[in-house]
């Protein structure tokens, strides 16, 4: 379904550029025009890679707080070439209420929105005539909120240089600047050489300035802010009928997660521990707990997972989340969960790594250790999601697998998929086939036993509090049909054979070709996040009469079933990832396939043109 | 423990005991304790199908595998963890933690003070041995300095752990402890089943393999009376056959020995044991053997409500007036309706 809007969408879009504009809105009293009217004068920026528009009142002086009053300039980081005048912005910085009414209207869906909530007071919400508080009325749903009293933050940041308060909070701006260069990883030095060259007569001004700039930039790295990142994902304009949202990923994979709990009849158990960017699926979570969803914040990764393994034991849906670090911490966990056959629900947002690596930055390496992250053969199905609309399937497909095969499940998104927001077309979820779980409950014909297995080789969930199926589960290796503790050689091959058998036969939909045909000179084969890019690129060459398609793996593993001849219908096959060749790896090894690489590790995404270049590179 | 669904139903050692063949040391310590708690169980009225233990690794965690009840043996160190989870999911359960030294202070060490503070009903039993058995023979966290071990050849030079007081520096609310093959063990047992909250028993358990009879100094029959002290609710106390007692030592606050003569042990100053006293509780925990005697039994018991318990309240409260419509949710937010031809907001 998602797939099928983005192929409508991306053939009324314009190519995608490279940059993203951010819009400084405040008081013309603010001092902001002072500021870009200089950025754009500046010639020492001139050239440099980025541009400014001004956009101020008519008005010298009009009335502080007032919506005429209100004057902005914009920033366009990244390639010249986009008309930044007409474009509209990624990110809104909104240094008062007027600011906010008077430029949201323009900013894109999915947006981002920075309010110094400092400046929200009755007073000035009255002035922009705003009859209740934006910040926290929801009036802002369609884009991402993000409130500081930046004014507090920045007079904090300058009071080392004894500025008056009104010069003081002229520094705001430059500290909201500093956020943002943090935000898009862009260079402080230009500005920094800038403002001691404007300010070199008052160099008490300069410093607080220079200061106020470092210190927006330090909130930010230190918050682990990530800010959404260079527009390429592929901007399903809703042109299919219907009700729309915006989502972000952690709240598709919140939402979907509650959504399969309800389809399989079961009330959800989240542990988790405080990660980035994880740590917005707990947030979620924690306020639905109508739902029946019971969230327990723990001690640690491992205390997390392990609490999650213990409530499903104990008949509810366990799901568990974090990053890169946090994910290795819960393997020992997994491979329990595993030995034990109970059902599981792991997410790992992935970060640039390895070790603490990049927080706010994303990456795909996690794959590897997904597929083969833990200790003995210990097979686990992993799913990975594209965008966050498709984070809400993947989510309730990560619950059907768990619960109807007895087995933990991972489920990949990325940094850029979390923070990402997308417009959602909302599902109508008696669409969706329920697949309620039947605990055992009674003692089947023949006598019980724990790891008897049905036609899929699940073993029966049973819960605690069941009489006459009392019975013991462990680590150590189970004894065939009994689970008694069984070190016998022939029962550890059969054992270990019966897991993998599992977990192979785990029925998956047949892989599609997202854009393109069945067979031919090239496929470009993406999973997870480079779907925008690789999407966007393949359409550009097929719309040159490139023979190159796009296919797009949700199931990392097992993989569809088709897979194989699939891929052995092209001529050659391209691997775009964000990391050293992972996926590429194990279809080589399941499909001798010569699958080739293109590998980007910069925790940035890709590019379209780098995806066609590596079309045309591929293609010779 | 489970008041809400606990059909009182008669039990007997028998009904607890497995099918599976025991597998420890002839002779280890373990057995004892599993039989304390198969002849407590019937005494308390436990009912095999709410019943779980769930234990982490090592001799002591094979545990689960010897009780006709529900139980679950995962991993190194997070029993904790796991009962959490469980207990959360289904607060009637009657849950038993099963850990060692090893497991309960050193790799699972921050479990265990978490599921303390946080006040989870059930009971934890901490054999204690000062020794890793299964591995073994390693020097353990509670060993004493200058262990010899294949580890520590040249003795341990690291201060043991303490675990009763572990336990109360967390937060407990019931620390209790016991020895393996003490008459006395079931009745601690009891009294831990019977506290609402966390209830923390350090039980010392006689290692015959690799630290044999470490604990002989004040377990061992002959003497006892004058190395062991009982604690019981209400009662002065008193040891060696009531010729010594513990009083406080009003100067240096501490605890110190006294002697006891012609039974008036008032006025010796001998202290009446409150359960619910957490400064002498503290005070304790801390008493050095040797010095002192052994303190046995309860040493401190006073509930307060259970983590369990305030989760599932707030939970409710949160859910009161609410209705559980996803689709609604879904759609809450600003929405936008595209018709035919473009966006619309």
């Amino acid at each position: 379904m998602a797939t099928a809007v983005a192929d409508e969408a991306g053939k009324r879009q314009s190519p995608l550029s490279d940059a993203v504009v951010v819009r400084f809105a405040g008081d013309s009293g603010d001092g902001m025009q002072l500021t870009g009217g200089q950025f754009t004068l500046s010639s020492a920026l001139a050239g440099n890679d980025f541009a400014t528009f001004p956009d101020f009142p008519a008005e010298i002086r009009a009335p502080q707080g007032t919506l005429f009053g209100v004057s902005a300039f914009q920033i366009n980081f990244g390639s010249s070439s986009i008309d930044t005048a007409g474009d509209a912005p990624d990110v809104l910085v909104a240094m008062n209420p007027a600011a906010l009414k008077t430029n949201v209207g323009n900013l894109k869906i999915g947006g981002l929105i920075i309010a110094d909530e400092g400046e929200f007071n009755d007073r000035n919400l009255a002035k922009a005539k705003y009859e209740s508080n934006p910040l926290d009325d929801g009036s802002l749903a369609k884009w991402q909120l993000l409130k500081l009293n930046i004014s507090q933050l920045t007079m904090d940041a300058v009071k080392p240089f004894g500025l008056g308060n009104k010069e003081a909070l002229r520094c705001k701006n430059m500290w909201t600047l500093g956020l943002a260069l943090w935000m898009f990883d862009r260079d402080r030095q230009p500005l920094i050489d800038w403002l001691n060259a404007k300010f070199a007569k008052a160099p008490e001004l300069a410093a607080a300035n220079v200061a106020a700039l470092n210190a927006g930039h330090a909130y930010g790295e230190t918050a682990e802010l990530a800010g959404p990142l260079k527009q390429h994902h592929v901007d399903p304009a809703p042109v299919a009928p219907g009700l729309y949202r915006t989502l972000t990923g952690a709240e598709g994979i919140a939402l979907g997660l509650v959504a399969g709990a309800q389809l399989a009849e079961l009330p959800m158990f989240f542990g988790g521990y405080p990660i980035t960017p994880a740590s917005a699926i707990l947030h979620h979570l924690s306020r639905l707990k109508e739902y029946d969803v019971t969230t327990f914040q723990a001690e640690d990764e491992i205390a997390a997972i392990c609490s999650a393994i213990g409530a499903s034991y104990g008949g509810s849906l366990g799901v568990t989340s974090s990053s890169g670090p946090g994910i290795a911490l819960k393997g020992e966990a997994m491979g329990l969960a595993i030995m034990t056959e109970l059902p599981l629900v792991i997410v790992n947002s992935q970060r640039g790594g390895p070790s603490t690596g990049l927080p706010t930055k994303t990456e795909q390496s996690d794959l590897y250790q997904a597929v083969y992250g833990r200790n003995g053969d210990a097979p686990m199905p992993v799913i990975a999601a594209r965008s966050p609309g498709d984070a809400f399937e993947c989510a309730i497909e990560a619950c059907r697998i768990a619960v109807q095969y007895m087995t933990p499940v991972m489920l990949l998104t990325d940094g850029y998929i979390a923070n990402a927001a997308e417009p959602w077309a909302v599902p109508d979820l008696t669409a969706y086939e329920a697949f309620p779980v039947e605990f055992l409950t009674e003692v089947p014909e023949g006598g019980f036993k724990p790891y008897s297995r049905d036609e899929k080789l699940a073993r029966p969930w049973v819960k605690p509090g069941t009489p006459n199926l009392l019975h013991r589960i462990g680590g150590i290796e189970k004894e065939v049909d009994t689970g008694h503790l069984n070190y016998a050689p022939a029962n550890h091959q059969a054992m270990t054979d019966l897991r993998k058998a599992k977990i192979d036969g785990i029925k998956v939909a047949d892989q599609i070709v997202e854009l393109g045909a069945e067979g031919g000179k090239l496929a470009v084969v993406g999973w997870g996040s480079t779907f925008g890019p690789i999407h966007q690129a393949v359409r550009r060459k097929r719309a040159e009469g490139v023979d190159v398609s796009h296919i797009h793996i949700r199931h990392i593993w097992p993989l569809p079933a088709n897979l194989s001849a699939l891929l052995k219908s092209y001529d050659k096959v391209i691997v775009p990832e964000m990391n050293t060749g992972q996926l590429k790896t194990v279809l080589r090894d399941q499909y001798l396939v010569d699958a080739k690489p293109v590998n980007k590790v910069s925790g940035q995404p890709f590019t379209i043109a780098e995806i066609e270049s590596a079309i045309e590179e591929a293609l010779g | 423990m489970n008041e809400m669904t606990t059909i009182a139903r008669t039990t007997t050692l028998k009904d607890w005991e497995t099918d599976q063949e025991v597998r420890w040391c002839p002779g280890c310590g373990d057995y004892a304790i599993l039989k304390a708690v198969q002849r407590t169980l019937p005494d308390i009225g436990a009912v095999p199908e709410n019943t779980v233990f769930v234990s982490g690794i090592g001799c002591s965690s094979r545990f689960p595998y010897y009780m006709e009840s529900y139980g679950f043996h995962t991993i190194h160190g997070r029993a904790p963890a796991f009962a959490t989870g469980l207990k959360l999911a289904n607060p009637e359960l009657d849950v038993w933690i099963v850990t060692g030294d090893g497991d309960g202070l050193s790799i699972g060490g921050n479990h265990t003070m978490h599921l303390i503070r946080r006040n989870l009903d059930c009971q934890i039993m901490l054999f204690n041995n000062e020794i890793y058995g299964l591995t073994k023979g390693q020097y353990s966290p509670t060993s004493r300095v200058g262990t010899t071990s294949p580890s520590t050849p040249y003795g341990s030079v690291d201060r043991p752990a303490q675990p009763a007081a572990f336990a109360l520096g967390a937060g407990a609310r019931f620390v209790a402890r016991g020895f393996d093959v003490s008459k006395e063990l079931p009745n601690v047992l009891k009294a831990a089943h019977a506290h609402k909250g966390a209830a923390f028993i350090e039980i010392f358990q006689n290692c015959i393999v690799y630290n044999k009879d470490v604990f002989e100094d004040f377990a061992a029959p002959k003497g006892a009376e004058d190395r062991q002290l009982w604690l019981k609710q209400g009662e002065p106390m008193l040891f060696a056959k009531g010729m010594k007692g513990i009083a406080l030592d009003n100067q240096a606050l501490t605890l110190k020995v006294v002697d006891v003569v012609d039974g008036d042990w008032q006025a010796a100053g001998v202290i009446v044991h409150d359960v619910t006293n957490r400064s002498v509780a503290h005070m304790l925990v801390e008493m050095r053997f040797g010095e002192f005697p052994m303190a046995l039994g309860v040493l401190y018991d006073d509930p307060r409500p259970t983590f369990e318990a305030d989760v599932w309240r707030q939970n409710k409260a949160a859910s009161e007036g609410k209705t559980a419509d996803l689709q609604s949710l879904l759609k809450k937010g600003q929405t936008w309706t595209v018709a035919e031809g473009g966006p619309e907001l």
